[in-house]
């Protein structure tokens, strides 16, 4: 197996800036640790842009006098204002609409956005055209999760700098991680027309529904990828695992029988158990100055933690036999409070999500009618689905033509926003002995954990305007 | 002569999905070949290694939205040999430029303005609004294939083979049954450039315009059919104002159709 090996450290030039501050003797430390403190008594770490994530974003700490006084995740990716723009636009745009807020999981705002319009007409569309939908999804977390896992998180725990590199030394695990991720891919483009923004999904249903013929066109390579992924829970247990572990609120999806995807009541690891569409009773946004997406509450609470780990902890009972194997056999079990370990769930998950579409192919009926007749009028309606990073909530508002009165979007990487920050503010706290390259690097890895789509926090409502130079 | 060095490729990032990009790390079955030909030099969602400039290829995506990306574009240019725009975003300003037909002053009150955040400019911009662009590839997404397409062409030294002909042409080639026949249905497919491979006509869909204006479209009349068959103006105006909402002919369209 190998081994992460910090010697292979070669952080990107332009990438890392030190600001040095002038030592300050406060005197406050014991003598035996003098040494290292006085290197950083006041120092702070800056990555000026944070690679392997999908968006524009960077990090900084700052250290004084032995202690972690702050630590940022900047976000400076342009804001895109989709809330304001889908005003005025019909009903039936939103999901091809908000899917252009992500290139990584337009699946995600489809179906979150479908579950909103839904719930506002009482649409209730037939199992068959739900169990399509899943599987469009799966196929959505098996491509994200096998691009995070392999292409953009497993460099940090082998000291690389990206998987070109890796393919150096593992060759034929890349390989078979494209293969996987390839296969995800397969399944949106089968399902729905392309791999990125799909066309085929709609309000009420879908445009077009395959025969049984073309969906087990997928069994084969399917197949290969549950077995592949048992290979790589397996791969990412034998990773080295920074000693770190935090008292997180878990939030997730919640659903009686599945490990929730389409739908579910949200629930937390502290108790909170309510209806999607009360999101907005318990969970608040406010802005901070550094970043250009909203940071999401608990309120009374404060922070919380969505994606897959939270998923795992709370869902652990509803994953697939083989996924709850695969986790034993890997010694991995809820509660899990380690975020570096997220790395071992997202294989988890693509096992659950390799073994689920196929059942889902096994027993697929086509439906009577692709989609079902919808009827438009005024209201509000809400959606949350599972992201591969997280809970997705959407809430529209209708006149009775149909057009968006009000939008309001919740990705999960704002929601995670202030757990990676103060991930970042206590990892860095308990690892100030390391060389100043590799507790960068660590302290980009520890927001990786997260897989942050920088793109899709950032949709936000936030502007000053300034005059276009030229005009 | 031909060198033996690998041109030196890099992908830049301006306001935008991030998807396009993602379609160089979709080429699952390329990858690894097209890293063989070309260093990939400077990939940040990819690789936290990056190798100076100046760069062989650079790949743009994204739109020009704030001050500080309108400065950033010009560097970008500098220091690069061939700048090729990859995607709506970056060839006509993308999804984010329907704030181009709003009155600035009036969307402010909806949204939260904060004399701390960051400054962005009234409207959207296509990059060659900036810079000169060597070549421009289309699609909200582009279509993996042309991308490779693209990266083949310059490793060749030749122009891309990009059709710019309609939407109806790939119908037509395909055997696709013409979803203009549908009443009520709005197909863009006339005006739009091919490339997608005609892909919502061969799911009983109408076209929404993803690729952008054909050569030479005429919109109007596209419009003039839609109005005898009963669309109303601003459902004509919305159907122009989609992901290349601000390339010129589907700019000027809906603003004939807005009054």
């Amino acid at each position: 197996m190998p081994k992460p090996s910090e010697e292979k450290a070669r952080p990107a030039k332009n990438e890392e800036k030190a600001i040095q501050t002038p030592a300050k003797a406060d005197g406050q430390f014991k003598i035996t640790e003098d040494q290292i403190m006085k290197k950083r008594q006041g120092k702070s770490i800056s990555v000026n842009f944070l690679a392997r994530v999908e968006g524009e974003g960077g990090l900084m700490v700052k250290i004084q006098g032995g202690q972690v006084t702050e630590a940022r995740l900047n976000i400076f990716e342009p804001p895109r204002f989709f809330e304001a723009f889908l005003r005025g636009r019909k009903f039936n745009e939103a999901p091809d609409i908000t899917a252009r807020i992500c290139g990584i999981c337009p699946v995600a705002y489809q179906m979150s956005s479908i579950n909103a319009m839904e719930n506002l007409m009482g649409v209730q569309v037939e199992r068959s055209i739900r169990e399509l939908r899943r599987l469009l999804y799966f196929g959505e977390w098996i491509e994200s999760h096998a691009l995070h896992i392999f292409l953009l998180h497993a460099p940090d725990f082998l000291g690389l700098p990206d998987a070109l590199a890796m393919a150096k030394d593992h060759g034929p695990l890349v390989e078979k991680a494209l293969r996987l991720k390839k296969i995800g891919n397969s399944i949106i483009n089968l399902l729905g027309g392309r791999e990125i923004h799909p066309i085929n999904v709609r309000v009420g249903g879908f445009f077009k529904v395959l025969t049984r013929a073309r969906l087990q066109s997928l069994i084969s390579e399917l197949s290969w990828a549950r077995d592949f992924s048992i290979e790589a829970v397996h791969w990412t247990s034998q990773l080295h695992f920074p000693d770190f572990e935090m008292p997180y609120e878990y939030v997730a999806l919640q659903h009686p029988e599945e490990y929730a995807i389409l739908d579910g009541r949200l629930v937390s690891t502290s108790g909170l158990n309510i209806e999607a569409q009360d999101y907005e009773n318990y969970f608040v946004e406010e802005q901070v100055p550094h970043s250009h997406a909203l940071h999401s509450t608990l309120k009374d609470r404060g922070q919380y933690f969505v994606g897959p780990l939270a998923r795992f902890n709370l869902n652990f009972d509803r994953l697939c036999a083989a996924a709850k194997k695969a986790a034993k056999n890997a010694k991995i079990e809820p509660p899990c409070r380690n975020p570096f370990k997220s790395i071992m769930v997202r294989a988890i998950e693509t096992l659950h999500a390799c073994d689920e579409s196929l059942g889902i192919i096994e027993h697929y009926e086509p439906p009577a009618r692709a989609a079902s007749d919808i009827r438009v009028g005024p209201g509000t309606g809400y959606g949350c689905t599972e992201a591969p990073r997280g809970i997705l909530y959407h809430r529209y508002d209708l006149d009775s033509n149909g057009i968006i009165l009000n939008a309001k979007i919740v990705p999960p990487t704002s929601q995670n926003q202030k757990t990676m920050e103060n991930d970042l503010l206590h990892f860095v706290q308990k690892n100030l002995a390391l060389p100043k390259e590799q507790l960068t690097w660590r302290c980009e890895q520890a927001i990786r954990n997260y897989d942050p789509c920088i793109s899709c926090a950032t949709h936000f409502l936030k502007l000053s305007v300034v005059e276009n130079p030229e005009e | 002569m031909p060198s033996t060095r690998r041109p030196k490729l890099a992908v830049w990032k301006f306001a935008s999905c991030d998807g396009c990009q993602l379609s160089l790390l979709d080429c699952e079955d390329e990858l690894l070949q097209v890293a063989e030909v070309i260093e990939i030099a400077n990939f940040p969602e990819a690789s936290r290694a990056v190798v100076r400039g100046p760069y062989d290829l650079s790949l743009v995506e994204g739109s020009i939205t704030t001050p500080h990306d309108a400065e950033r574009i010009h560097k970008v240019r500098r220091a690069s040999k061939f700048l090729v725009t990859i995607g709506a975003c970056a060839t006509s300003g993308g999804i984010q430029a329907l704030r181009n037909f709003a009155d600035v002053n009036q969307y402010i009150p909806l949204v939260y303005a904060s004399p701390e955040t960051i400054q962005v400019l009234n409207k959207s911009t296509p990059i060659a609004d900036h810079v000169f662009v060597d070549f421009q590839l289309r699609g909200c997404p582009i279509n993996k294939r042309q991308l490779v397409e693209v990266l083949s062409a310059f490793l060749n030294g030749r122009k891309p083979n990009t059709p710019p002909h309609s939407v109806c042409i790939e119908c037509k080639r395909q055997g696709t049954v013409c979803v203009m026949g549908n009443a009520g249905a709005h197909c863009l497919g006339p005006v739009t450039q091919a490339g997608c491979g005609a892909l919502c006509p061969s799911y009983r869909r109408s076209c929404y315009g993803c690729f952008g204006p054909k050569e030479t479209p005429n919109t109007h009349s596209l419009s003039q059919w839609w109005s005898s068959h009963g669309m109303m103006n601003a459902d004509i105006c919305r159907a122009y104002r989609g992901f290349n909402a601000y390339a010129e002919a589907f700019r000027r369209e809906s603003e004939a159709r807005e009054k």
